[in-house]
């Protein structure tokens, strides 16, 4: 495996947006989903993430190292591409574009929300409820910003779903890589809509 | 084609020009007398006959590569209006103008619209895009190779390591060592044939290498300007299924991962 270090890495790369971060990125949302039943349902739900047990290592071992490497990794292909979808205006290359910009928005989506919601409550000792995601998002400045963040998320979420069945070589004809883009699309609808309907709840109090 | 009779007597052609592989590029333009059924080639074997430029200078004459002019060999290879193709079969008539030709700046640029493209022979040598059946004595006869088959492969064998595809693609840039489309399209070209197969395995660890199928990115832009209509994103989407198992023979696999 020695030789072949950077093959690995970007297979480990594309596995990993997927599983683990794919399937955490899902869980999180459905559980986001709560506050549209209620303040009450929400506290219930995200309770029960928070009391798990060995919260502490799951975080770090499910979210935070497959998330860190896949955000540098990330950010070291951004660099070595050159976008020209100026010439080549093919639907693919657009995606591929887009896949980049998405991926470097919710990386800074993601470093601001772990601080503001993880770092910053260590020492301020707040419980993180849905009072507390009710007072930053009222504010329409971190609204817009969530809805933002949370779209590109999805969107690189679906998108790379798309990537990985080519990468991972199940979707090899081009009819099967086609339907892939419809599938994903619904996915990326799917997830979208458990996303902006939490921000909604919070935010609007709808 | 009614339309271009009544067609302007001169066209206008706008040429990227660099001195050499350091200097700076510009622009020249040049008015040439149209003939009909020209093309991008016979054009710029009128400036050659006439090097003055749009000013009524005299200037150099415009370098470019070329060989067979039936579009097999790849070696007019140049960006035309913004679209990397073969300058032998770009037809005049069918040309918007001014006529921009630039050279594939992905590659490394000689003179004017003449690129190196070097790199892509390299990279069929590193995945070893050939039968190996050179020996001390004769093999004999290989195994026969059944007639539908032969028909697919043709298309594959149809590359002419033209560079457009590593042209469009993203990922191929000084920034990158990948390989690019067409040398990873010629391994299941030779895995797929039936003596080529015997060395599968090393093909495909040499497309794990430094550069290889993992840098591909999936913009897919290689399989449409391919002027050979190669099915390029369908031969990467198969390798890398092919690479993966191979990954996995490798390491959980027991010796017999040849």
């Amino acid at each position: 495996m020695n030789e072949n270090r950077e093959f690995f890495y970007r297979r480990l790369h594309s596995l990993l947006g997927v599983l683990p971060i794919g399937i955490f990125l899902i869980q999180h949302l459905v559980i986001n989903h709560f506050a549209a039943y209620g303040s009450g349902s929400f506290n219930t739900a995200a309770g029960f993430m928070h009391n798990l047990p060995f919260r502490f290592v799951l975080e770090w071992v499910v979210i935070y190292i497959p998330i860190l490497y896949h955000a540098i990794l990330g950010v070291y292909i951004v660099l070595t591409g050159k976008n020209n979808t100026r010439r080549y205006g093919y639907f693919r290359n657009l995606m591929f574009l887009l896949q980049r910009i998405t991926g470097i928005v919710t990386l800074i989506f993601i470093a601001w929300h772990v601080y503001q919601t993880r770092v910053i409550t260590i020492f301020t000792q707040e419980t993180i409820d849905f009072d507390f995601m009710e007072a930053i998002l009222t504010q329409p400045f971190f609204f817009w910003f969530y809805l933002i963040g949370v779209i590109s998320t999805t969107f690189h979420f679906a998108n790379g779903l798309w990537s990985f069945l080519v990468t991972w070589g199940i979707t090899v004809s081009p009819r099967s890589q086609r339907i892939a883009t419809y599938a994903t699309l619904l996915v990326f609808l799917g997830v979208t809509y458990l996303g902006v309907r939490s921000l909604l709840a919070f935010g609007m109090g709808v | 084609m009614e339309a271009t009779k009544t067609k302007q007597e001169t066209i206008t052609i706008i040429v990227t020009r660099q001195n050499d592989p350091s200097s700076a590029p510009y622009e020249e333009t040049f008015h040439v007398p149209y003939r009909e059924n020209m093309n991008v080639i016979s054009a710029l074997m009128e400036i050659r006959r006439n090097p003055v430029n749009a000013e009524g200078k005299e200037t150099t004459p415009i370098y470019w590569d070329m060989n067979c002019l039936e579009e097999v060999c790849g070696a007019c290879s140049m960006v035309i209006n913004g679209t990397p193709r073969q300058s032998c079969a770009a037809l005049i008539d069918k040309l918007e103008q001014p006529i921009r030709l630039e050279p594939m700046a992905t590659f490394p640029i000689i003179r004017d619209l003449a690129v190196d493209r070097s790199q892509m022979f390299d990279s069929l040598k590193k995945v070893k895009a050939w039968v190996p059946i050179d020996g001390t004595y004769d093999l004999g006869p290989g195994p026969r190779m059944p007639e539908k088959k032969r028909q697919w492969a043709y298309e594959l064998s149809k590359c002419m390591t033209c560079g457009v595809c590593l042209e469009a693609c993203p990922n191929v840039n000084d920034k990158s060592d990948f390989i690019g489309p067409a040398p990873i399209s010629q391994v299941r070209l030779f895995n797929s044939h039936p003596t080529g197969a015997m060395n599968k395995a090393e093909r495909l660890e040499a497309l794990m290498g430094e550069g290889g199928i993992g840098s591909c990115g999936n913009s897919q832009n290689c399989v449409q300007v391919c002027p050979k209509g190669i099915p390029l994103t369908t031969s990467i989407a198969e390798l890398n299924r092919a690479t993966n198992i191979q990954s996995f023979k490798n390491f959980f696999g027991s010796d017999t991962n040849y």
